[in-house]
Order: structure tokens, then sequence, then C-alpha cells
């Protein structure tokens, strides 16, 4: 080989490496630039007011405490539809009809949904329950929730029962317990910390999902436990905050928005934790 | 199924059915419902984009697509602006992020010492999972001021009258507009693609990589033309998926974009996107047809998302089947 084509290997290769870590760094700074201006702003509004008090308009002194109780509402009862309907789907594409064309489609177009835009289901559910029952309600903002959180379950569901031994369900099968007792008594059981770990990566998307719930659950400046009305919730009353002109609106969204990032950040390491324990046993 | 023991009725010429074989059928049927109901939810989804926004596409028709006129007042709209608002956004974030992307993946995977492979590798993945309402934030009261001041500001004073430089840096220097939000898109989905490239490139069996190595090949090589090339499928369907998230995201776009529905002149100009069309006025929706109008923006956005995640899956599919 010629030391000319070798000098120049050798330079292109410190130029790729150079540019490896110069993108790096640039990456990790923005991105640490981002959340020191959410720790920066978000935690010198952080008082006691932020979760006694309701959102008021500007000018009067308010707190986010309606918004967290409506979306801390509005998840739970999203998470209830979504791991019935989830985790049933995730047992269907392993144990039973995953291996027809029919599953097959399923399993595709599960994938899909998995990042479909979520306005558009917003947009769906505002078509189903919003639009003809004349009004936007928190029931409506729980089912686009669930919406977004269905895939990620049926898909977790169906990876942690295929990882489980076989030897497991042909233990059962001799003993003489029908496939469903099976799954029910033992596939679950064993699974779950990885059904666990699904149900939590599905929380931490839909605790900060926003464009889903403008057209919904709306927004409502009063405490309200009543799902069939618009109901405050965080990431709205973010959003509306941020983009008003006040100063002090605009301060209560960022500690919202610090609020739900540290809950996904705390959602999804607890998640990794759990994930690590079950490759672990 | 079981039948090891004999009930009393087993003497008769009828068997009772096992105890569980009904409780089976039962659990099975609501497993295949559930399983029903996503599809049921993504046909859903298609049948009632059309149904609402029908009554615009009735109305405009294909020009629907081509014009460029959105105006409430006189009830016209033409879906052309934030189309091409959608396209360029998600076109320009995917060229920036990508290299990145690739880089910060190369980095993780070849050059980063033991040490920091695990903290930055899930400090990446973590960032990956932040709401998108942050970054739209960030980038409305952080980025927007200082990219006026100094970026946009510097070249547009740079810009020499009719050049090309100036056509593309026209606008008002508020920090607003096509470009800026294509980098706030860009730094979004930056940390997802590269924790999906990182974890491909980690699935390259250890011995191809060696023998790369071992022929004499330097980590550029090893990475471009050995790795890389190893996961290529994936590595498509992966950016693919990024793409797919820049092209519906809402929130880290409707803050800085600038909201205006006529054609972007520029990369400074104020623009839209089809899901912060939907996002600023579906609830402000001034008569019917404005709503129609919107909903089938939505489906516009939904046959463009599906062909590209449809397509990207399909990709990564392919990949896990290979190796």
């Amino acid at each position: 080989m010629s030391a000319g084509k070798l000098i120049r290997r050798k330079v292109g290769d410190v130029a790729f490496k150079a540019f490896c870590v110069v993108v790096t760094v640039i990456a990790l700074v923005a991105l640490t630039a981002i959340l020191w201006s959410l720790l920066k702003q978000g935690v010198g509004g952080l008082d006691l007011d932020i979760f006694t008090k309701r959102t008021m308009s500007s000018g009067s002194k308010g707190g986010l405490a309606n918004a967290i109780v409506g979306s801390i509402v509005m998840c739970s009862l999203a998470m209830v539809l979504a791991l019935g309907v989830g985790i049933l789907a995730g047992t269907w594409l392993a144990e039973y009809g995953g291996r027809s064309a029919y599953g097959a489609v399923v399993r595709f177009l599960n994938d899909v949904l998995l990042s479909a835009p979520s306005i558009l289901v917003g947009l769906f559910v505002y078509e189903i329950l919003v639009a003809p029952f004349h009004g936007f309600s928190g029931f409506a903002g729980s089912v686009a929730l669930a919406l977004l959180a269905v895939p990620v379950i049926t898909r977790t569901t169906e990876d942690v029962l295929l990882l489980q031994a076989a030897t497991l369900r042909e233990a059962g099968v001799a003993l003489g317990a029908p496939l469903s007792y099976i799954i029910r008594t033992v596939l679950w059981r064993s699974a779950r910390s990885g059904l666990l770990t699904g149900a939590l990566l599905a929380f931490a998307r839909i605790s900060g999902e926003t464009a889903p719930l403008l057209f919904t659950a709306l927004n409502n400046q009063f405490f309200s436990l009543d799902l069939r009305h618009p109901t405050a919730n965080l990431p709205v009353v973010i959003y509306n905050s941020a983009l008003s002109a006040y100063d002090d609106l605009v301060r209560l969204a960022w500690v919202g928005a610090l609020l739900i990032a540290a809950t996904v950040l705390a959602v999804t390491v607890v998640a990794r934790i759990v994930a690590q324990e079950q490759r672990r046993s | 199924m079981s039948d090891a023991t004999l009930p009393a009725t087993a003497l008769s010429s009828r068997r009772a059915a096992p105890r569980g074989a009904l409780i089976g059928k039962v659990f099975e049927g609501l497993c295949f419902t559930a399983a029903t109901t996503l599809l049921a939810a993504l046909g859903g989804i298609i049948v009632s984009l059309l149904i609402g926004g029908w009554p615009a596409i009735h109305k405009f028709g294909f020009g629907f697509l081509t014009t460029a006129t959105w105006n409430p007042v006189t009830d016209v709209y033409g879906a052309a602006g934030p189309i091409v608002g959608t396209l360029v956004t998600s076109a320009l974030a995917l060229a920036l992020a990508l290299p990145v992307a690739g880089g910060v993946a190369f980095f993780l995977t070849e050059l980063c010492p033991a040490r920091l492979r695990m903290p930055i590798g899930t400090a990446v993945e973590l960032l990956a999972g932040i709401p998108s309402i942050v970054y739209g934030m960030w980038g409305l009261f952080v980025f927007a001021p200082l990219f006026a001041k100094y970026i946009q500001l510097p070249l547009m004073t740079a810009a020499a009258p009719g050049s090309l430089l100036e056509t593309l840096t026209m606008g008002i220097p508020n920090g607003s507009g096509i470009l800026p939000a294509s980098i706030i898109l860009a730094i979004m989905i930056l940390p997802f693609m590269a924790a999906t490239l990182r974890e491909l490139l980690m699935s390259v069996p250890i011995g191809v990589r060696e023998s790369a190595y071992g022929l004499g090949a330097t980590t550029a090589e090893v990475v471009m033309s050995v790795t890389l090339p190893y996961v290529r499928t994936g590595a498509i369907g992966a950016v693919m998926l990024g793409l797919g998230r820049a092209l519906g995201e809402t929130m880290a776009v409707t803050f800085i974009i600038g909201n205006s529905h006529s054609f972007p002149k520029s990369l400074f100009d104020s623009g839209s996107t089809i899901a912060s069309t939907i996002a600023n006025e579906f609830t402000e929706a001034t008569s019917p047809v404005h709503t129609a109008a919107l909903i089938a923006l939505g489906l516009v956005l939904f046959l463009i998302t599906f062909a590209v995640l449809g397509l990207a899956r399909l990709m990564l599919r392919v990949q896990e089947a290979r190796s």
C-alpha cells in the first residue's frame, strides 16, 4: 500500500472521529441546555401554592392544583382502559393468533399506531366522543390518552410473554390445565415485572401528551373530578399559559413543564430499574 | 383438554365439557376482541377523518391540496401552505438531526471510553422520553431570542441585496419561522434517533466488527463499510421513524413556527405545519367548513405519516428477521 493512501486513510479516520466527538458534544450541550433552563425557570416558581391553589387568570396568584389533580385522574383512567385492552391484545398476539395472517396485520398496525401523530388521535376522539355529545369532557381526554398507551402496552406484553420459557407452558399443559388458566396464573405472573415495565413506559408516554387533550379534555379553571365536563390538566394549562403574554402565567408554565418532565424521567428510571431486576432474576 | 379425572357423568354416553373449556373460550374471545379493537381504532381514525373532512374535500376538491389561500373570513381553504410547511420543516429537521444522531451513535459504540458509555447512553435514552411541549417552550423562550440575535440578524445584514442568501433569509428577525422550528424539531428527534441507531449498531455481532479491525481497518472504515451496512435496513427504518415523529409533531413546532398560512418564502419566513394549524385553530373554528378543512388537513397528515411509518416498520421488521 502506498504511503499516500495510508496517510489519506489515517486523516479520514481522524476526521471521522473528530466529527463524532464534536457532534456528541453539541448534542449533549443542547440537551443539557434544555434541562438546565427547565430547572432554572421551574425551580424558582416552585412553592406550596402550586400544589394547593387552582389556576387563576394573570394578576392573582394561582397554582396548578386543579391541573395536577385533573391530569392524575385522567391518566389513571386512561391507564385502566389501556391496561385492559393492551394486555389482552398482547396476550392474543403472543399466545393465540400471533402467527396467523390476521395476527401479522394487527402487529403491523399496532406498530404504526405506536408512533402515529397524537394530534390525530385527538381529532378522532373529538369526532366520536366530543362532537356527538356536544361537549368537551375529561372522559374524552382519558380515551384519547388510552389510545396512545394501548400500542405501547400491547407491544411490551407480547414481547415479555414470548420471552417466557416454553417449559412453563408445557408444565401447565402436562398438569391438565387449560391454556387460558396457564396464561392467567402462570405466564402473567412470571412476566409480572415485564408487564409493569410496559405499563410504566406507557404512563410516561401519555403523561406529557398535550396535542390530543387540546380538543378533548379542553381545560377548566376550577377543581373538578367530574369527567363528564372539561377537565383541567397540566399539559393544556402549560400550553395556554406559555402562549399568554403574561409573565406570571409563563412562570407557572415553566413550573408545570418541570413537574411533567420530572414525572416522566422518574417513571422512566423506575421502569428501567424494574426491567433490569427482571433480567437479573 | 383435561379429562384425566373421570367424573360420574363420564359413564353416560355424552361427556360434560371440562370446566375450563368455556372459560378458555371466553378468555380467548376477549383477547381476540382486544386485538381487533386496535384494528378498529386505526380504521376508526381513517373513517372519522374522512367523514369529518368530507365537506371540505367535497367543496374544494383536489384544489384543497394545491392552493395556498387559507381564509376563515371568506371560508375558502387551501392546504398547500401547511402541507409544504410540514414537509419542509421535517426534511430540514431530518437533515440536521441525522448526521448528529449518527455521530452520537458511532461515538457511543466505537469511541466512547467504557466508563462513559453507560451514563451517556442512558442519558440519551431518557431524553428521548421528554414531552415535546418542553422542547416547544424552550424553543420559544430560550432559543428564539438567541437565534434572532446571534444568527438571524447577522445573516440578514451580511446578505448582499439580490443574492440567494437574501432570498433565503427574508423575514422578521424575531427568532420564529421555518428554520428555527426545524432546528427545535431536530433537537427533539435527535435523542430518539441516536438511541435507536445505537441499539442497532450494538446488535452487530462482535466477531464481524473484530474481524474488520483485525484486517487493519480504521474506525471510520469499520463503521462506514462494515457495521453500518450490516444494519442498513434497520437504520433506514429508524431514520424514517424519526421522520414520522417530525411530521406529526405538534407542540415542539406550534410555539415557534410563526403560524402563518401563506406559502413560506424563505428560511426565516413564518409558516405553519398541518399539526400546528390544527392545534391553533380547531377549538376556535369559525364555521363548519373551517372545522371540516382542519379535519381534512388531519387526513392528509395521516396519509403522509401512515406511508412513512408503514415503510419504516417494514424495514425494521426485515432487519429483525435478518439478525
